[in-house]
C-alpha cells in the first residue's frame, strides 16, 4: 500500500486510500511499520491523513491500536486526521475516538503535534 | 421435527459476569421522566397507561434489560426443555416451569458454554432439580463440568449438597466440531477463546439455525479463526453474541479478558450472512440507557457498512422472546 508520505520538518503525513479491511489491513500494517519505528521521542511525529479512507473494519482499527501503543511506548506522537463522516462514525461506535488522537483536519493535527511542521505546511 | 418447524428463543438471563438489579434511584429517575412526560394526558385506565408507554417512551424509558446472568431457552415443538447455560436466569425459568406444568416428570437439556460462576450459579436455585421424577441432562465439552456444579453446592458455600438433589441429573460430555442429535435439535459445539475455554453451540431444527456464542474473544488479525466463526454462524437465523466490551476496550485494556464487541459481532454476522445479531452478556456496569444506546449505535453501524444483505440487530433483555 502506498502511503504517499509527505514530510514537514519533524512530522510525516501518511495518506492511505480506499478500504482498510481483511483484504488490505496486512498491507497497511507493513507499509506503516517503518514510519512507526521512527515515531519516537526526538525522531519523527506521524499524522495519518484519513481523507481517502472510505471504510475501516475492526482488523484495520486493531492496526491503529497497535501503532498507537508502539508510539506511546517510544514516547512518540501519532495523530489521525480528516476522517470521512462514515469512518468517523465507525471510530465513535467502536470507541476508538476515546483512545486515539483524532483531529478534524491534517492542519489541526500538525498544530497539536508540531508547530514547526505546521509553519512549513502553511507555507507550502 | 417437521421441516417447517419453528423455533422460539426465550431469554431468561442476559447480563454478563454477575447479576445486577436496578437501584431505587434508577427506578425513581424513570418514574419522574415518565410522569413528567405524561402530564396533562388522559391516563385513567391501565390500557391507556400501557398505550402511552408503548407510544411515547422508548425501551429504556419504560422497561429494563434486566439483570440475571446467562440463561437462554430454545423452544422446539417437543415437550423437552432446552437451555443454554444455567446462570441466575435459570432460577426464574425453573419457577415458571413449576407454575405452568406438573412439578415432576419434566425433562431438561442444558448446554453449557463453560463453568464460570455466572453461567452455573442459577442451578442451586433451579427448583425442578429438587423434585424427584424430573430428569436433567447437562451437556458440555469441559472435563471438569460436573465438578464445578458439585463444588458450588458443597459446604461451606451452599447448605444443600448436590447429592441431595432429588431429580435425576446426568452430565454428558460433548466433543467440539461434532454434530449431535439431541432433543429434536442438531447441535454442534465449537471451541472459543476464553479463560479456561468456552464453547459455542450451533442449533438447527428444520431450516432454522440459532447460534449461542457467549464468553468468546475474537482476534481480528487471526483470519483462520475469523473464517471458522463466520462458518459457524453461516446463514444463521439468530446469532446470540457476547458484546460485553467496546471494540476499543477489547483491543486495549481488556485484551485477553475473553469477551468481544458489537463491532466484531456485526462483522462476523455480515461475513456469515446471518439474519439477526443479538447483543448479549451485557456489561454489568451498563444501565438501560447505555445498552439502548449500544443497540442504536450497532444498528447505525449496520446501516453504514451494509453491502447487499441486511442484518437485523437486537439487544437481549430478560423476558425477550424471538420467534424464528
Ligand atoms: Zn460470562
Ligand atoms: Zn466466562
Amino acid at each position: 500500500m502506498d502511503l504517499r508520505p509527505k514530510r514537514y520538518v519533524d512530522t510525516v503525513v501518511l495518506s492511505p486510500v480506499g478500504r482498510i479491511d481483511h483484504a488490505t489491513s496486512e498491507d497497511f500494517k507493513i507499509a506503516l511499520a517503518p514510519y512507526m519505528t521512527r515515531c519516537a521521542e526526538g525522531q519523527d511525529r506521524v499524522v495519518l491523513d484519513f481523507a481517502g479512507v472510505e471504510y475501516i473494519s475492526s482488523v484495520g482499527l486493531r492496526v491503529l491500536m497497535l501503532a498507537s501503543k508502539q508510539a506511546k511506548a517510544q514516547r512518540g506522537s501519532l495523530g489521525i486526521a480528516a476522517l470521512q463522516p462514515a469512518v468517523r462514525e465507525i471510530f465513535d461506535i467502536s470507541r476508538f475516538t476515546m483512545v486515539l488522537d483524532v483531529f478534524p483536519s491534517v492542519r489541526e493535527g500538525l498544530a497539536r503535534l508540531s508547530p514547526k511542521a505546521l509553519a512549513t505546511f502553511d507555507a507550502a | 421435527m417437521p421441516p417447517d418447524g419453528r423455533l422460539t428463543v426465550k431469554f431468561w438471563g442476559t447480563r454478563g459476569s454477575i447479576p445486577v438489579a436496578m437501584t431505587s434511584a434508577e427506578v425513581r429517575r424513570k418514574l419522574i421522566a415518565a410522569l413528567t412526560r405524561a402530564s396533562g394526558r388522559k391516563l385513567e385506565t391501565p390500557e391507556q397507561a400501557a398505550a402511552f408507554l408503548d407510544r411515547e417512551l422508548d425501551f429504556a424509558g419504560s422497561r429494563t434489560f434486566g439483570g440475571n446472568s446467562s440463561c437462554v431457552e430454545i423452544v422446539t415443538d417437543r415437550r423437552d426443555y432446552v437451555l443454554c447455560d444455567l446462570g441466575s436466569g435459570a432460577r426464574v425459568f425453573g419457577n415458571e416451569v413449576l407454575g405452568t406444568r406438573d412439578a415432576s416428570g419434566q425433562r431438561f437439556h442444558a448446554f453449557m458454554s463453560h463453568p464460570h460462576w455466572d453461567h452455573i450459579m442459577g442451578f442451586p436455585f433451579f427448583m425442578p432439580a429438587y423434585q424427584a421424577g424430573n430428569h436433567i441432562k447437562i451437556y458440555g465439552c469441559h472435563a471438569d463440568l460436573e465438578e464445578a456444579f458439585r463444588g458450588q453446592h458443597a459446604a461451606p458455600c451452599f447448605p444443600v449438597d448436590f447429592s441431595r438433589l432429588s431429580a435425576t441429573i446426568e452430565f454428558v460430555r460433548l466433543e467440539p466440531d461434532r454434530e449431535y442429535e439431541i432433543a429434536g435439535l442438531r447441535v454442534r459445539p465449537k471451541l472459543q477463546r476464553h479463560g479456561g475455554d468456552s464453547y459455542g453451540y450451533r442449533f438447527q431444527a428444520g431450516d432454522k439455525v440459532v447460534v449461542y456464542s457467549t464468553d468468546a474473544e475474537h482476534k481480528q488479525d487471526d483470519l483462520t479463526e475469523i473464517k471458522a466463526f463466520a462458518e459457524f454462524f453461516r446463514d444463521a437465523d439468530l446469532v446470540i453474541f457476547d458484546s460485553q466490551y467496546s471494540l476499543a476496550e477489547a483491543t486495549s485494556i481488556k485484551e485477553d479478558w475473553g469477551h468481544s464487541s458489537n463491532v466484531v459481532g456485526l462483522e462476523l454476522c455480515q461475513m456469515a450472512h446471518a439474519k439477526r445479531l443479538c447483543l448479549y452478556h451485557h456489561e454489568p456496569v451498563s444501565d438501560d440507557e447505555r445498552i439502548a444506546a449500544l443497540l442504536a449505535e450497532t444498528r447505525r453501524l449496520e446501516e453504514i457498512t451494509r453491502t447487499d444483505r441486511r442484518v437485523e440487530i437486537l439487544a437481549a433483555y430478560d423476558g425477550m422472546e424471538i420467534a424464528l
